[in-house]
């Protein structure tokens, strides 16, 4: 892994960095990460891009404790499953607060964060984390 | 032209972290013990199927097809090598089903294996995510235990399923495993050690996991006419069926259910005429003990969200009314993840056979395998009986 091409990244820059996806005009419905296309409509969907607003809520989460050699000092590190206000979910880390603090339900908005190295020597890579909209404190669910 | 498809033997390589054998040794013994188990000779097969899931990452050779046919001293005859992620063994099986039903094969030779060992925690923690999507979730963080652990978090948030329900999962694996001879763990573990040990991504502990694992396994298969040359006791593949579904968790309508399973498996049943009620012996993929749970539901053993209190009560005992992995499964026995799919088909032949010794399920006529890639992007289920 650690020898991974740059390509493979720059490729994706733009969906990575502004959470870029696509929206089908046909049905209406939002994609994230971007399809070619739409499961829905298949070929009378009508995909456009779609810049979506970066707010949603935590649908689920996990604190992983065990990383590969990329992510080991990070861990631990909050990983969740993000539904946007748009509709689709998304894997990203949750930073900025507490893992004990992190809760389904919970309202959080994009950063720009770096992601991971790619191996000793190898590119660096950046893109979307999430933080909280509010500031937690203590244990409230919503 | 249909033909039934039958089981003729089958074998296995021990399962474990095997230092001393390399990738060949082990597809070969399972293949040998298969092969001497059914009585064939090697002019017999006119074709080997085998299942592997990351050779070229794991060891560094890829080609299995014809490794596998070299090794045997088979160098003459067709070699088919499948990937299906973690379902890569059932996805053998399958295709060699498909091969023999079609009457483009007659006999042949299955295998599934992989080596695990052969690298450092790190890199084989990165291989097993391949699995995953990479692009999207592993790329970001996401590993494959943590993957599992969205699906245990929200069928905890939903359902109130416990820490210690997914704890009795590995209970009861590894009280069956101690009475499997190939398997990882020979071994009971108590559920407060279960609870107490480490966790990997919460709420998965290491022990609610299946381990890294050496290992192959094979069956010899043919068309039920040809059965009966070879052996008394055929075993009958009564259907085989696969689904697909998203390759990433987030895009799925539910995280808590795979559409894959319960669409595969209602097609099983309907193939082979068969309701789930009928069914004595299961193989279900526990790589994470969440799984065993999600997929007794998703196959219709008990309704969405109970499956924490079907093991709770002892209905997936080896005694219960819906034994659930005699073998150990995957975390006892242990998950050569291309190897898994193929296992899972050699203890239910076992146990229909009546040869499964201490762990066999009394009585069993109709054992039923679901075999899983990635968190449920590939569903095989196959259903047999005697
Ligand atoms: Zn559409």
């Amino acid at each position: 892994m650690a020898e991974k091409p740059v390509a493979q990244f720059w490729r994706k820059i733009r969906s990575v960095y502004n959470i870029v996806g696509t929206h089908c005009k046909t049905c209406g419905e939002y994609y994230f990460p971007p399809r070619p296309v739409c499961p829905n409509c298949r070929r009378k969907g009508e995909l456009e891009e779609y810049k979506f607003k970066g707010l949603g809520k935590v649908y689920t989460f996990s604190v992983v404790r065990q990383a590969p050699p990329e992510f080991k000092r990070q861990v631990p590190y909050v990983i969740a499953q993000v539904e946007l206000d748009e509709g689709p979910r998304l894997t990203a880390q949750i930073v900025n607060c507490d893992p004990e603090d992190v809760h389904i339900g919970m309202r959080v908005r994009a950063c720009f964060r770096k992601i991971r190295e790619m191996g000793g020597g190898g590119i660096i890579v950046y893109g979307y984390k999430f933080e909280p909209t509010m500031k937690v404190t203590g244990h409230n669910k919503e | 032209m249909e033909r039934d498809v039958a089981i003729i033997g089958v074998g296995m390589s021990k399962f474990g972290e095997l230092w001393e054998k390399s990738l060949r040794d082990i597809t070969l013994e399972a293949g040998m013990y298969a092969i001497f188990d059914s009585g064939v000779s090697g002019k017999d097969i006119d074709g080997i199927v085998i299942g592997n899931m990351s050779a070229g990452r794991f060891t560094g050779q890829e080609h299995l097809g014809a490794m596998a046919a070299d090794m045997g001293g088979l160098a003459g005859v067709p070699a088919y090598s499948v990937e299906a992620a973690c379902a890569s063994g059932g996805a053998a099986v399958r295709q060699a089903y498909m091969a023999i039903k079609s009457g483009e094969h007659d006999l042949m030779l299955v295998l599934g294996c992989e080596k695990m060992s052969d690298v450092t925690q790190g890199e084989a923690i990165n291989t097993v995510s391949v699995a995953t999507d990479w692009e999207w979730e592993g790329m970001f963080g996401a590993t494959f235990p943590a993957l599992y652990a969205f699906m245990a978090r929200r069928h905890m948030h939903q359902y109130g399923t416990t820490e210690e329900q997914m704890s009795l999962v590995t209970v009861k694996n590894h009280k069956n495993a101690q009475w499997n001879p190939w398997a990882q763990f020979q071994r009971p573990v108590p559920l407060e050690i279960v609870m107490k040990s480490g966790l990997i991504a919460d709420p998965i502990r290491v022990l609610h996991s299946s381990p890294v694992t050496d290992g192959a396994a094979g069956l010899v298969m043919c068309s039920a006419d040809l059965a009966k040359k070879f052996t008394d006791t055929p075993i009958y593949i009564l259907s085989s069926e696969q689904a697909s579904d998203t390759l990433s968790l987030h895009d799925r309508r539910d995280i808590t259910t795979m559409d894959a399973v319960v669409r595969s498996t209602k097609s099983a049943l309907k193939e082979s005429g068969l309701e789930i009620k009928d069914i004595d012996v299961f193989e279900l993929h526990d790589s994470f003990t969440i799984g065993e749970i999600i997929l007794t539901e998703d196959i219709g053993l008990t309704e969405k969200g109970k499956g924490g209190k079907l093991v709770e009560e002892g209905v997936t005992e080896i005694d219960g009314k819906y034994p659930v992995n005699p073998s150990g499964g995957l975390k006892a026995r242990g998950h050569p993840i291309g190897a898994t799919g193929v296992a899972q088909i050699v203890e239910l032949a076992l146990q229909l056979r009546g040869d499964a010794e201490k762990r066999q399920v009394d009585g069993a006529e109709k054992g039923l395998a679901v075999n899983i890639g990635g968190t449920g992007g590939t569903s095989i289920v196959h259903i047999l009986g005697r």
